[in-house]
């Protein structure tokens, strides 16, 4: 384990008598794109600052490249932070920001200069070299402080919510760039946020974090279609929980009946027995809506259940339905593949259907 | 623009309170004391025919080295004052904000208590049989000490500039009392405060974020002091410098009661002659002659400060005119 790039080794770390992280256990490989996701107070950004070395760990061991790098202070370690509020020098031009940790480690003149510029034409920033932080756009600083933190090649480097203050175009820009500089330099990104979009967008793997644990840690699709918990399956986008029993096995497949709704019929990937109580999770967009049944060649076994419909967000690339069905309140999302106008509408208080195959649905937990 | 204009006689009213205030209670009585200084005096103590006899009384040799005397030690208090207010006001602006204004108001306490009083508490505190007696005649044996190991010229240079006293001070003849060594710490006892509020009013808007940044870049502790917090309360230490020099500058009560004859200010000599000799003019000649000395150098740095930054402004704009010119970096 310790031969892996980077090791969270069991750490825990406690702020009176929260427990901030609780006994985690992490890998990150070298180069990795690799995303802490979770809602604020999960414990995140705490990792985070235990890497940077803000804060200690009450147990536990944090390793480097095979080196314990728990108790070093923050300078002594290569992992760089860019900070939510970029923390910019405001008495320094951005070309003194960004040769700071040079001049630091006392690298010649020419070589500061030479990286310097280097990377300020990575980032299109050049024309800015000699300017304040205080006469730069939101967007222009992060790629400042993305910048300063890369210039003297860290072995790690972190990003705190870095696009959390940004508005939503520049938000969209960014995370291009930022996937563009991650391929440019080759460097191990961890990156903590809140927002599933962009973790989804950028990582290679992302943990899910709740409560000081890592609920899940897989790649970007794992997460989304095979969430392993509740917690999971509702932080990570948006999905229908019908929580009931076992009642039969039929082969690979089981057919589940919840409270307040028909049974439904779902794949079996855990092999679970009749009698026991599961999450069923189906996401909006596996749920079709159609004014009529699906036809009997769409495929027998099908979930079809009739639902009437209750509220309609159209978004122009989807619809957003949420229709009442038995006692449950189902969303679905229909995307408009075909021009939206030459079919049948479906309005408020339609009686529809819903319907989706069994092996759309996936069941999160057994209890 | 249009708004600036609209708002401009409201902005007027706004400050007039302010401006007749400093008009009346500064200005006039400015040019008042200016004015007595082309008076002679009278043998009762009144303000005589104008005349430039005054002036000419001033060309004292004692004056010089009096005046000399007040700047150095208005800029020694000025230099430990802000010194010991840098990290005392870090430490407050670091604070839970329940405690910083508890720790603020603990360091206005004194203030409570009348000045002259606590001065002349001082002098109980610094009696030759005290410990502050047993410090000093350390301090002096450690000053004696690293004065032999500068080089020549540089102590040259201090004796001249009085910062230090040739030959070796004899410890059964030196006391803390009377000495310009007690009034230097009671005055940075007494300006303590006004150093450490404005720095603390800077630092408490810092953003300490900033030296967490530098610190994960590589800086250690003490370098991201300098570097980072220094410039980032760079407003309050001028205030603070200002708020601690030009009292002393004028300070006449610590030297007063405990001084001693080793040291007479520049207040003593305007108190005096106001006071005990009855020469209006002449204190008002010497009041002058003090803030001229204050002033002049002061109005230079600043003007030469000015000059500087719009230097550097230039600079870098030619810097950015020439990067933009020549297609970016290379």
């Amino acid at each position: 384990m310790k031969d892996d790039f980077l090791v969270f080794d069991h750490v825990t770390k406690r702020f009176g008598a929260l427990t901030a992280v609780d006994d985690v256990c992490l890998t990150v490989k070298r180069g990795e794109f690799f995303s802490l996701l979770g809602p604020s107070g999960c414990g995140k950004t705490t990792l985070l600052r235990m890497l940077g070395g803000f804060e200690r760990p009450d147990s536990g061991r944090i390793y480097l490249e095979g080196r314990d790098i728990t108790d070093l202070p923050p300078n002594q370690r290569r992992v760089h932070t860019v900070f939510q509020n970029y923390a910019l020098f405001p008495t320094m031009t951005i070309w003194d920001n960004i040769a700071f940790s040079l001049k630091l480690a006392k690298k010649e003149k020419g070589e500061i200069e030479e990286k310097v510029n280097a990377i300020l034409g990575m980032i299109q920033m050049s024309e800015h070299a000699w300017k304040y932080p205080n006469q730069l756009s939101g967007g222009q600083k992060q790629r400042v402080a993305i910048a300063r933190a890369l210039v003297d090649r860290p072995q790690v480097l972190l990003l705190d919510e870095p696009l959390a203050a940004l508005d939503l175009k520049l938000r969209q820009h960014m995370l291009i760039e930022l996937d563009a500089i991650h391929d440019q330099v080759g460097i191990t990104f961890i990156y903590v946020t809140h927002d599933q979009g962009e973790a989804m967008s950028l990582s290679d793997r992302i943990a899910v974090v709740n409560k000081g644990r890592i609920e899940q840690l897989d790649v970007p699709a794992k997460i989304y279609e095979a969430p392993s918990s509740r917690f999971v399956a509702s932080f990570i986008g948006d999905t229908n929980f019908f929580s009931g029993e076992i009642v039969s096995v039929e082969g690979d497949y089981c057919t589940i009946q919840p409270e307040g709704f028909p049974a439904i019929s779902a794949y079996n990937d855990k092999n679970l027995k009749a009698g026991q109580r599961v999450d069923l999770s189906v996401r909006p967009e596996k749920i079709r809506v159609t004014l009529n049944p699906p036809l009997p060649e769409k495929g027998a076994g099908i979930n079809v259940f009739p639902a009437k419909v209750k509220d309609i967000v159209y978004q122009g690339v989807y619809t957003k339905y949420w229709l009442q069905s038995g006692g449950m309140r189902v969303s679905a999302l229909k995307p408009h593949s075909r021009f939206l106008l030459d079919q049948e509408a479906i309005t408020w208080n339609d009686d529809a259907f819903v319907w989706w195959h069994p092996d759309d649905g996936y069941m999160v937990e057994a209890k | 623009m249009n708004g600036r204009k609209s708002s401009g006689k409201a902005e007027w009213l706004t400050t007039m309170p302010s401006l007749a205030w400093l008009a009346l209670f500064f200005a006039v009585p400015s040019v008042i004391v200016l004015a007595f200084t082309f008076h002679g005096h009278t043998a009762n103590g009144g303000v005589g025919e104008w005349s430039l006899s005054t002036w000419r009384e001033l060309v004292d040799p004692d004056y010089p080295t009096i005046v000399w005397k007040t700047v150095r030690i208005s800029f020694e208090v000025t230099f430990w004052s802000i010194i010991l207010a840098l990290p005392c006001a870090y430490a407050i602006a670091r604070m839970p904000k329940r405690w910083r204004s508890v720790v603020a108001g603990a360091i206005m306490l004194p203030f409570w208590t009348s000045f002259v009083v606590r001065v002349f508490a001082w002098k109980t505190l610094l009696h030759p049989d005290g410990w502050l007696q047993a410090c000093y005649l350390t301090w002096l044996k450690v000053c004696d000490w690293s004065f032999g190991w500068l080089p020549g010229f540089l102590q040259r240079f201090l004796v001249w500039t009085g910062f230090a006293t040739a030959g070796h001070v004899d410890p059964s003849l030196a006391t803390i009392l009377d000495s310009e060594t007690a009034v230097v710490l009671v005055s940075v006892y007494t300006f303590l405060p006004f150093a450490i509020m404005p720095i603390y009013t800077a630092a408490e808007k810092f953003d300490f974020s900033l030296l967490e940044a530098a610190r994960d870049l590589g800086a250690t502790n003490f370098y991201s002091f300098r570097k980072i917090f220094l410039p980032g309360v760079r407003q309050g230490v001028v205030s603070a410098v200002l708020m601690v020099f030009i009292p002393v500058i004028g300070s006449y009560v610590i030297p007063q009661m405990l001084g001693g004859t080793e040291c007479i200010l520049i207040g003593n000599k305007i108190f005096m002659r106001a006071m005990q000799n009855r020469n209006i003019p002449h204190a008002s000649a010497l009041a002058t002659l003090m803030a001229v000395t204050v002033l002049v150098p002061m109005g230079a740095a600043m003007w030469w400060k000015r000059r500087q930054e719009a230097r550097d402004r230039r600079k870098l704009d030619v810097r950015t005119n020439r990067l933009m010119t020549s297609g970016g970096a290379s």
